[in-house]
């Protein structure tokens, strides 16, 4: 082997770098970065000058400021004494509240509408194809108007609930009120409360705390209980009933800790002005979720009808030879290779859903954007300031979720051997 | 998408450091116009009419400024802006000045790094609700819905008017007054608030105005006036002497109609050099010495304007009250021209 060829050995030359097709590329990609890098310094100087110039340099000690307005649909406690970054925090929570629901919702009637869009049916697939092509083609921003106005023109004023000849009545038992200002749903109560806990942002409620540990607790006995079963299905080829014993393991204590905690359902009630008690969700919450759910969902049908249509008509069809109905043909067999076409597509339409959740200072939901972008930059003029960490906030949610959904994709991706 | 944004931010800095630099006058010269920042549309103070021109309180005072530095009152070009991006507008040199009912505060004055010139209205805060709520007072609004238009005085006052009564309320933030209208009365809100001057005008252009009453608490000063941006004391300036320049013509009987015949001299030397006929304060403005007399024989003196915009004898009927002159009994005066 000592006698095979081997290049000249070539003492380095400077030249080479622009020559030599070894070196160019690194040469060129290396060029490229720093200039990209040295105009980015240069704005970002440049910016920083100019700040400085008008007596404006960049700080974020505003922050810590009084806020002095106040947020109506809020998450964690709040008053106009707090600081703006206290009220930055309600705002983004409320971001998060609706993204969240937002894809929860979409998500749910996008993998229907899909399913339905493939129907044998022509009238249920047309109908489907009608409302993506309606939804899909028109702006969100229009969506959520829509939707917004028209929950203020079509549900009733509260004062049409007051008197003896109301136009307007509770529905559910007089539990939940429909109005044109929000929903106001019943709320979980305890006669026997346990105090909150102080996590310093914000207060946990220790009775929820208490209903997690005990549903966790059943479900790891749950387990357990299961996995005595498989010991014994194995030993003995009998397999003990779990059903009933898994339901009361988990049930039993839940409803234990309610009844000594004096769980009661608290209804709103007709109070002045407005409905007092029970959970609020006010109407641009729900014109914002109604908006941007209905728009998104239609993106997710179609990425459900093409990840159900990249799975080849043979696994149907060899479903169907093992006697499958097509219920269970779609839930087992189509579905779970579907996912992994459908997965991408859908981290993407997660995060235009939240990006598209800044639209919600059109109608009054105090967002991020409304409350970072919106009150505090105009009280207190830190426009760069306000900007870049509305910058930094969204690229941080949009990232995290991407991450989470990529861990997820791995997962059900297709494991190549 | 996020770097070319990051890119849009810095470049809006840069220019604004830019237009800073250079003297407003000189580049409003150099362009033919001034870039006046107008309200999107209160009626009264600044709204378009059926041809889409645009007219009102505010508007004047543009007008008046064209005739004082170009003699043609239309060498106007207004920039209809938000209460949301107004600064930002201004600080960037979108504008040269704001006449778009800005209240004059501290923090705007001194943190904002704008600069107030003068008070062109004396308002205040009010609320305006539906007759059928039975509701005579402010007092009486424990736990309302409040619609209120985001980025504006408006909301700090509201929250210290409620915390300073102990009372509670929810506040429904809206972009602009088009939909907080539609909100109002649709009822999904049963306060409407802002400055008594613009509740006027909004009340005059809902459906049913008479279905609806102005309460009468008022719980806020508001000075509305022009702004500019610090660092140029000449355009301030000239922002300012025009201003007062109207104001001293009414206190002084100088009205569209004679200032023409007035302005060729008269035994009163404050006329004369108001006018220009004296001295030569107009070149010290660096603008020329009959500045004012073309600004008032173009668009009348501040009780003229007043009265042709918002006046009593209008849709929204505004009193002078506080607006009055200082000799009638209002706040309105002018510093001495010498």
């Amino acid at each position: 082997m000592s006698d095979m060829t081997s290049p000249p050995k070539q003492s380095f030359k400077f030249s080479m770098l622009l020559y030599d097709s070894r070196y160019r590329g690194i040469t060129i990609q290396i060029f490229v970065l720093v200039m990209v890098l040295g105009s980015l310094g240069w704005l970002a100087g440049n910016a920083a000058t100019n700040l400085a110039a008008l007596g404006k340099p960049l700080r974020f000690d505003f922050l810590g400021d009084t806020a002095s307005y106040d947020i109506s649909q809020r998450l964690i406690d709040y008053k106009s004494t707090d600081s703006h970054g206290r009220a930055v925090l309600v705002g983004l929570l409320n971001t998060l509240l609706v993204a969240f629901m937002g894809c929860v919702a979409a998500t749910i009637l996008g993998v229907i509408g899909g399913v339905l869009r493939l129907s044998n049916n022509w009238l249920v697939s047309r109908l489907v194809a009608v409302y993506v092509e309606i939804f899909r083609n028109i702006p969100v921003l229009l969506w959520i108007f829509v939707c917004m106005f028209t929950i203020t023109a079509i549900a009733p004023q509260p004062r049409d609930f007051r008197g003896d000849n109301a136009t307007a009545s509770m529905l559910l038992n007089d539990s939940v009120a429909v109005t044109n200002r929000g929903i106001y749903l019943p709320e979980p109560l305890f006669s026997r409360p346990l105090g909150d806990l102080n996590l310093g942002i914000f207060n946990m409620s220790i009775e929820l705390l208490v209903l997690l540990v005990v549903l966790f607790g059943g479900v790891y006995a749950a387990r357990w209980n299961n996995a005595r079963a498989n010991r014994i299905q194995v030993e003995t080829g009998d397999r003990p009933d779990t059903t009933w014993a898994n339901v009361a393991i988990i049930v039993v204590p839940l409803l234990a800790a309610l009844l000594a905690m004096g769980f009661h359902i608290g209804k709103p009630e007709l109070k002045g002005f407005n409905f007092k008690g029970g959970v609020n969700m006010s109407a641009p919450l729900i014109g914002l979720w109604l908006g941007l759910t209905l728009y998104t969902t239609t993106y997710i049908i179609e990425a459900v009808r093409s990840g159900i249509q990249s799975v080849s008509k043979g696994q149907s069809e060899a479903a169907f030879a093992l006697g499958l109905r097509p219920g269970r043909t779609m839930s087992l067999v189509i579905l779970p290779q579907a996912l992994r076409v459908i997965i991408p597509q859908l981290i993407s339409q997660y995060l235009n859903l939240t990006k598209n959740s800044s639209l919600a200072v059109a109608i009054g939901y105090m967002d991020l954007v409304s409350t970072l972008g919106g009150i505090t930059l105009n009280q207190t003029g830190r426009e760069m300031e306000a900007i870049l960490m509305l910058m930094a906030i969204y690229l941080t949610i949009s990232l995290l979720i991407s991450a989470g959904m990529n861990w997820y994709n791995t997962r059900v991706k297709l494991v190549e051997r | 998408m996020n770097k070319s944004v990051f890119l849009g931010a810095l470049t809006v800095a840069g220019l604004a450091a830019v237009g800073a630099s250079a003297s407003t006058l000189d580049d409003i010269k150099a362009r033919g116009k001034i870039n006046c920042g107008v309200t999107e549309g209160t009626l009264g103070f600044s709204s378009r009419d059926a041809e889409g021109k645009h007219g009102g309180f505010d508007v004047e005072f543009c007008r008046a400024l064209g005739a004082a530095i170009f003699n043609d009152t239309e060498a106007v070009e207004y920039v209809e802006l938000s209460s949301k991006n107004r600064f930002t507008a201004l600080s960037a040199g979108q504008v040269d000045l704001l006449y778009r009912t800005t209240t004059w505060t501290f923090s705007r004055d001194v943190d904002l790094k704008t600069t107030f010139v003068g008070i062109n209205y004396y308002d205040g805060q009010g609320f305006m609700v539906p007759k059928d709520l039975g509701v005579a007072s402010a007092k009486e609004l424990e736990g309302a819905t409040v619609c209120i238009e985001t980025g504006t005085t408006t909301e700090l006052n509201l929250a210290d008017f409620f915390r300073a009564n102990g009372m509670t309320y929810e506040p429904l933030p809206v972009g602009g007054t088009t939909e907080a209208k539609a909100f109002f009365e649709e009822g999904a809100c049963d306060v409407y608030t802002t400055d008594a001057s613009a509740l006027a005008g909004v009340r005059a252009s809902l459906k049913a105005p008479d279905s609806y009453i102005i309460l009468p608490e008022i719980v806020s000063k508001e000075p509305l006036g022009p702004t500019v941006r610090h660092g140029d004391d000449q355009w301030a300036d000239i922002v300012r002497w025009v201003q007062n320049a109207l104001v001293a013509a009414e206190e002084h009987g100088v009205t569209s109609a004679n200032v023409a015949e007035l302005s060729k001299g008269t035994e009163n030397p404050s006329i004369n050099r108001l006018l220009g006929a004296e001295g030569s304060l107009g070149e010290m403005l660096g603008l020329d010495n009959d500045y004012a007399a073309r600004a008032i024989a173009a668009v009348g003196n501040y009780g003229e304007i007043f009265e042709k915009t918002i006046g009593e004898s209008t849709p929204i009927g505004l009193p002078r009250g506080l607006n009055a002159l200082w000799t009638e009994g209002g706040l309105q005066y002018s510093p001495p021209f010498r």
